[in-house]
């Protein structure tokens, strides 16, 4: 794979609210093919606000989002998102096959049955993520952990060109975290990432590059991640905040 | 009981209302799963009181008081889904306004028109022994509509009510199927009302399928289960009201009721202690 080839994400100043509190601002930003890329921020940092405005699920109020070349909403086949937290009822009666399957639904076939190949590639997908010896469970039986496998196997499902991760080891112990970063690492062989992670010095061994997101973006390499730099990021927050509540 | 089934060889309206029952449980079986797994049940609700203001004003203008509830279900199931997804937090107070001015608009149209009682009383608590063939036609029908649009979309449909936003993000039409759901949950409960009447369908529709959910922990097991229990219910409930003269609804939803708390208490012992495990997972849920 052509590493850095070409942007496949461009942000060019773009602004979101809601209501009246400005979440980001005069956000410039571009991701290159093959990247794999740490979010870092602190809370209300605008960080999950991101990824649903590179996902459409949300639109920007200002400045203007290329996903691949063409709109957020036109892109969204080609991406894979892991929520942090699920947020389906957790005794829903569903299996973990059932569940990494729903990522091979698509849009302009919605009544058609799943296929061998819808099959195979889901099988691929858990034996990748471990969770193949769970397939036939109910996911009210899982752990924190399994079940976070299971979100990861179903975003794969859909075969993504662009991994998309809302703090995906929120709810894992140290050790699953290196164990699910290592899994990142083989999948960033054949595909972008975007991780959402609170744990900095944890990441920068594995991602390119961490972008400090705190309203306004601060792009660092990532050598470039010193205590200063974070002071700076989670001190200017507070600053903002201040002066926001001036400004009101 | 004996002697319900030596009626239930003689008489005629015996038999629809067996049959009924089983069309009845085809459609509780199949929809009240959704209604359960997607905890929408005070939403069904809502739909079903709004109903009465659909009776009453076909009854009051001498149209079919089953037309007059359909359109009425469905107009307050779309009602209620569009708020649902665009306004949602006012959702619970519309349902109530709903469901209050529903009754209210069916009980004035009735009050106006002459020889109103008995009527009223068969929408609020059903009367399953006065249902004729016409009506079973009809409600066969609705089934069908019903098992045709599981047959075609029950994976869109799963996807919808498991985890709405990962389905968007797979490009399906959410708003779309989660208002055709909703619409198709508005002509079950009309079909049901047909059973045990508007104020009892609730139970009806999500007893069984709750149940189910004990026991078996996937969506097409918890229809083919649930949809037994409702056969079982509204049979049995059928055969025990008929000697001493029982409203059928009442006995079913009763038998309903009670094979519930039954159930939740059985299951309730039998469940493992929560490992360390799933203990952190609920709280991480919350």
């Amino acid at each position: 794979m052509g590493k850095f080839a070409k942007n496949i994400i461009e942000f060019d100043r773009v602004g979101f609210r809601y209501q009246a509190a400005p979440v980001l601002n005069n956000i410039t930003l571009a991701v290159r093919e093959g990247e794999f890329m740490g979010l870092v921020g602190p809370n209300g940092g605008g960080k999950s606000t991101l990824l649903k405005l590179i996902m459409g699920l949300i639109t920007p109020d200002t400045g203007n989002i290329r996903v691949f070349g063409t709109s957020p909403k036109k892109a969204r086949a080609r991406l894979g998102y892991v929520p942090q937290f699920a947020r389906f009822p957790s005794d829903f009666p569903i299996t973990v096959e059932e569940t990494v399957l729903l990522g091979r639904l698509r849009a302009g076939r919605i009544w058609q049955r799943y296929n061998a190949q819808d099959r195979a590639i889901a099988a691929k997908v858990m034996t990748e993520t471990g969770i193949s010896e769970f397939a036939q469970r109910p996911i009210d039986q899982l752990s924190g952990g399994q079940l976070q496998r299971v979100l990861i196997a179903r975003a794969l499902a859909s075969e993504p060109e662009l991994l998309l991760l809302d703090e995906p080891t929120a709810s894992v112990d140290a050790h699953q975290e290196k164990s699910v970063f290592d899994l990142f690492r083989e999948l960033n062989k054949r595909m972008s990432i975007i991780v959402i992670s609170h744990d900095i010095g944890f990441i920068t061994d594995y991602v390119d590059r961490v972008a400090c997101l705190n309203k306004e973006l601060l792009c660092h390499e990532t050598q470039a991640i010193t205590p200063d730099v974070i002071e700076q990021m989670y001190g200017d927050h507070v600053h903002v905040i201040h002066h926001h509540s001036h400004a009101l | 009981m004996m002697e319900f089934f030596a009626a239930l060889a003689e008489q005629s309206f015996l038999q629809y209302a067996l049959i009924a029952g089983v069309l009845a449980s085809i459609a509780c079986g199949l929809i009240g799963t959704y209604v359960v797994v997607m905890r929408i049940s005070y939403l069904a609700g809502g739909i079903a009181h709004s109903v009465m203001g659909g009776m009453g004003i076909a009854y009051y203008f001498g149209g079919s008081p089953f037309v007059g509830a359909l359109i009425a279900a469905v107009i307050s199931a779309l009602l209620i889904g569009l708020v649902k997804l665009y306004w949602q937090a006012r959702e619970d107070t519309l349902i109530g306004a709903l469901w209050a001015s529903g009754m209210a608009l069916g009980i004035l149209f009735i009050s106006q028109t002459p020889g109103y009682q008995v009527d009223l009383m068969s929408y609020l608590f059903g009367n399953i022994l006065l249902v004729a063939d016409g009506d079973l036609w009809l409600m066969a029908g609705m089934d069908g509509i019903i098992i045709l649009t599981i047959l075609v979309l029950y994976r869109p449909f799963q996807a919808v009510a498991f985890d709405p936003e990962f389905a968007r993000l797979r490009g399906l039409p959410v708003n779309l199927l989660y208002l055709l759901l909703l619409c198709i949950v508005a002509l079950t409960v009309v079909l049901l009302i047909q059973v045990v009447g508007l104020i009892l369908v609730i139970a009806l529709l999500t007893l069984p399928a709750a149940i189910a959910g004990h026991y078996v922990r996937t969506l097409s097991a918890l229809m083919g289960l649930a949809t037994l229990l409702g056969l079982a219910f509204t049979s049995a409930g059928l055969a025990i009201s008929y000697q001493p003269d029982l409203p059928a609804g009442a006995t079913i939803i009763l038998l309903a009721a009670g094979s519930f708390i039954i159930s939740s208490l059985i299951s309730a012992r039998k469940k493992p202690v929560q490992s360390p495990d799933s203990a952190s997972k609920s709280n991480i849920a919350n």
